[in-house]
């Protein structure tokens, strides 16, 4: 009895490999076109906003003249609103994900709420900003405020935050509580020294992600109506502020071409604090990982 | 391994790098103080502080911006805040009680003025500059150099009709014409639905956008484009737009401030709450600070000044209220 049968196999061959090198061409494709219009994107932004990315470009406020215009304001604003933004957005989406999935029962009524969460972090970011500013800014009459704005942010980015967290608590195994358990621990003890820790590579990563979300959103900002014309820095949580988005949001409307280069410049700033935010993410990630 | 080594070290460096961008923000405010004490020993009026907190339309945002800058250099500690949500959606803030003062591309509208009144706001109206609203086409389009107000109307009225250059004049080349406009929310439009559409519908076909330079980029891109935005806007292209004369008048700072650029000459205004005006230094101070020194900031900015009787005229009104 023969096992192979040579000839066909031989037959087929040529297509089987051909086949094979046309799918990997194929995905090597997709890989590229989306890196050639990251790379396109990039090199523009780079070509034309290196001119005027200087020192006095971080240190100096916005200008009428191209040549003059900074980021000072837009930059610090972008850092308060972080201030804002995480530790409400985190403290509250982790707290939810811990009660979703160490204590809330398995009932309709809590996978109900599961899948609006899900749902939740697919709605528009302008539906945020007009929830901002019907409760926080008039109702709660905070104004256009830091404190305003990242409450709005918080709540932007509160479903995925959520949702990374539950997921990472899910990857946590079932033997370690059960083992925890059997030793005697409570649920609340069982959660601090034995799920927290070993899901908060996963949490921070995601946390982390929704983050830089909040920094690159200008939708909901709009909506509040966040000023771009100022010429101070915030000095409180209800100080009046502006955020880099909306600075270059602004840039880009100008009829001067030299402001395109400004609004270039700014872009890239915000690609530098994203690249920063993410890179302390995967930091996090790699150096807890390493313990379990 | 390689990878992990790697991974931590584009981590540590960002981490130096973020503080780094920490410790720049302190260098920062030092360096803001000093300017500060500078220019508080420059200035011959008292000192002031506040916050005055104004919105409205993107067209007077360039003026505003610029009068912002160099208040501020003025009266460090007055926090001067405008935000750019369009004339109709800084009414709204205006309305709300949220601004001190809201800038405006159109006259005031009745039924804001209604809602300001149930609001119990009392306002007044102080013009800033003159804005041509410039009617233009690619510069490859030859026919279209002149047109009288009914021609502009009915090339931009909706009627049904998929519109060709032939049907507003036959010895024009039958091609179907590409609108662009400003978005519904800016003042331009507004001003352009009152004076030449008067009420009727916009045609469907047109491009809407709020960013006026996506106007410019589409009329600069083919040659049956057709589109309307401020003078600003045209100055800065020059080059790349031709102008439209309206009833045989081209846009020129002469004929806007001289009025026979009608009827699409318009004013630009700021609307100040009475309230703020008497009660706040700050914003007085702002606002008298504005009409001052308007005329020279719109004409840097590509708008054409009103005369200094004008002016006056204005700091008089704004007097008035204290």
């Amino acid at each position: 009895m023969r096992y192979i049968e040579e000839e066909s196999v031989m037959r087929n061959m040529g297509k089987r490999l051909t086949k094979n090198k046309l799918w990997k061409y194929l995905f090597m494709l997709a890989v590229g076109i989306a890196l050639a219009s990251l790379v396109v994107l990039l090199f523009r932004i780079i070509t034309q906003g290196t001119e005027y990315l200087t020192w006095d470009f971080l240190t100096s406020f916005a200008s009428r003249f191209p040549e003059q215009a900074g980021v000072k304001a837009a930059l610090i604003g972008s850092l308060w609103l972080m201030l804002v933004v995480a530790p409400v957005s985190m403290t509250l989406g982790i707290g939810t994900a811990i009660y979703l999935e160490e204590y809330a029962k398995k009932n309709k009524l809590n996978d109900f709420i599961r899948m609006n969460i899900s749902n939740l972090a697919g709605v528009p970011s302008i539906v945020f900003g007009l929830l901002g500013l019907t409760i926080f800014v008039r109702m709660l009459d905070l104004g256009k405020s830091v404190l305003a704005a990242g409450l709005t942010m918080s709540l932007l980015i509160l479903p995925v935050i959520i949702v990374a967290s539950q997921e990472a608590i899910r990857a946590v195994p079932n033997e370690q509580r059960e083992a925890s358990f059997g030793m005697g621990a409570t649920k609340w003890q069982t959660i601090v020294r034995v799920v927290l820790p070993a899901a908060i590579p996963g949490i921070l990563t995601g946390s982390i992600l929704a983050l830089s979300r909040a920094i690159g959103e200008t939708a909901p900002l709009v909506v509040i109506g966040i000023p771009v014309i100022l010429q101070f820095l915030p000095d409180g949580l209800l100080s009046s502020f502006t955020v880099l988005p909306m600075q270059i949001f602004d840039w880009a409307k100008r009829p001067q071409e030299e402001f395109m280069f400004v609004a270039s410049a700014g872009i890239i700033v915000l690609m530098v604090l994203l690249i920063i935010m993410n890179s302390i993410a995967i930091f996090i990630r790699n150096k807890f990982q390493k313990r379990y | 391994m390689k990878k992990w080594k790697y991974l931590s070290m584009t981590a540590t460096l960002s981490a130096a790098l973020f503080l780094a961008a920490c410790g720049d923000d302190t260098e920062n405010t030092d360096a803001g103080a000093e300017t500060e004490e500078g220019t508080d020993a420059g200035t011959e009026e008292a000192a002031l502080s506040g916050e005055v907190i104004g919105d409205g339309s993107s067209t007077v945002a360039p003026i505003t911006e610029g009068l912002v800058e160099e208040y501020s250099a003025a009266q460090p500690d007055v926090r001067v805040s405008v935000g750019v949500s369009g004339t109709g959606g800084g009414f709204e803030k205006f309305i709300n009680g949220e601004t001190d003062f809201s800038n405006a591309s159109r006259d005031i509208k009745d039924e804001e003025i209604a809602e300001l009144e149930a609001a119990g706001i009392e306002y007044t109206g102080l013009e800033l500059a003159y804005d041509g609203l410039s009617v233009v086409v690619n510069p490859e389009n030859t026919w279209a150099e002149n047109l009288t107000l009914e021609q502009l109307k009915a090339i931009w009225v909706e009627d049904g009709t998929t519109k060709k250059w032939s049907d507003i004049d036959p010895s024009w080349p039958d091609e179907e014409i590409v609108f662009y406009s400003p978005g519904a929310d800016s003042g331009t439009f507004d001003y352009f639905n009152e004076v030449v559409l008067e009420e009727e519908e916009l045609v469907n076909s047109a491009t809407l956008s709020e960013d006026d330079n996506v106007l410019v980029q589409g009329v600069r891109g083919d040659k049956n484009a057709i589109g309307f935005f401020g003078y600003a806007y045209y100055i800065a292209n020059e080059d790349s737009l031709k102008p439209v004369s309206i009833n045989g008048v081209e846009p020129s700072g002469e004929t806007i401030a001289s009025g026979d650029y009608t009827p699409l000459s318009r004013s630009l205004y700021v609307y100040v709450n009475n309230e703020a005006v008497k009660t706040d230094d700050a914003v007085y101070d702002f606002m008298k600070f504005t009409l001052e020194n308007a005329g020279e900031m719109s004409e840097l900015v590509g708008y054409v000044p009103l005369n200094d009787d004008e002016y006056q005229a204005g700091l008089d009104l704004l007097e008035g209220l204290r």
